[in-house]
């Protein structure tokens, strides 16, 4: 955290030196920021932690927009051809996420992702209470839910 | 020339998703199908108008303005349609009748608002005592 707010630091100083507030100009300063913590800090571990989160974490909005689209057209087809191929069923996931945080957000990304959707937490914070829509194999269904998640935490942690 | 026609395509396409969206509240046969259809497609729908947007207007606030819409959307967007599908849920609305499990049936306490976990749920050894 403290050194994402180092890299926004230097990058508002290149955009005051160089004297253009655009994006393309803060997103080079983001980048020349990103460079020097990686080189001048790689010896401090909050830093280098950091230095490594950075492309997972775009390697992540990558992969979250791809399994979105392919969500949708999974509904679409659905949706758009007459018999139903669904076979949903309400299952519960145990949670690796601990804090508010990670579960909101969790959760949040599971309801985007392919074919399903939070209902609930229990009030120990143990499970998620997920709606399938195609639940063919519970254990397959599962261990791509628990593939996400051990994603998402691995960029919050 | 390249940008009017990714413009015309991000939009096009966007207002098919949420035609579908729309189709799917039609379509699906229980509540909780139904906010899959609208959740998902409403979020990518919307998220690709904005595309198209900021694609043809090309300047700085504009551009601001569609990044913060659709990232508004991916956080709000989830939370309503859990919402939603909860107070249905709760409220006893039946489920399409060819759900094939429910493991949350009767673990919710209405005196007391909470909602038990299965018992055979894998405690963490750090799991103890949150509650």
């Amino acid at each position: 955290m403290i050194a994402l707010i180092w890299n926004i630091a230097l990058m508002l100083i290149w955009v005051a030196l160089t004297g253009s507030f655009t994006a393309p100009n803060l997103l080079l300063g983001f980048v020349l920021g990103y460079l020097i913590l990686g080189l001048a800090l790689r010896d401090t571990p909050e830093f280098a932690k950091y230095v490594g989160k950075v492309p997972k974490f775009i390697g992540f909005i990558g992969f979250f927009f791809w399994e979105l689209l392919l969500s949708n057209l999974k509904v679409a087809y659905d949706v758009l051809t007459p018999t139903h191929h669904m076979c949903p069923g309400v299952i519960a996931m145990p949670l690796d996420a601990k804090t508010d945080g990670e579960i909101t957000i969790v959760a949040n990304l599971i309801s985007l992702t392919p074919g399903t959707l939070s209902l609930d937490v229990s009030s120990d914070r143990k499970v998620l209470y997920l709606h399938v829509m195609y639940l063919v194999d519970r254990d397959a269904v599962i261990r791509s839910i628990k593939a996400l998640e051990a994603r998402v935490l691995e960029v919050l942690r | 020339m390249i940008i009017e026609w990714l413009t015309g395509f991000t939009i096009v396409v966007g207002s098919g998703f949420m035609l579908v969206a729309a189709l799917g509240v039609l379509r699906m046969p229980d509540l909780l199908t139904r906010m899959h259809a609208t959740t998902k497609a409403g979020v990518l729908g919307a998220g690709l108008i904005m595309i198209g947007v900021a694609l043809h207007f090309a300047s700085g606030p504009v551009l601001a303005k569609a990044v913060a819409i659709i990232a508004f959307l991916i956080l709000t967007a989830p939370v309503a349609a859990h919402v939603i599908g909860r107070a249905g849920y709760f409220m006893g609305l039946s489920l399409w009748d060819k759900t094939t499990v429910d493991e949350l049936k009767g673990r919710y306490d209405e005196a007391t608002h909470t909602l038990t976990s299965p018992p055979d749920t894998d405690t963490p050894p750090d799991g103890q005592g949150r509650a």
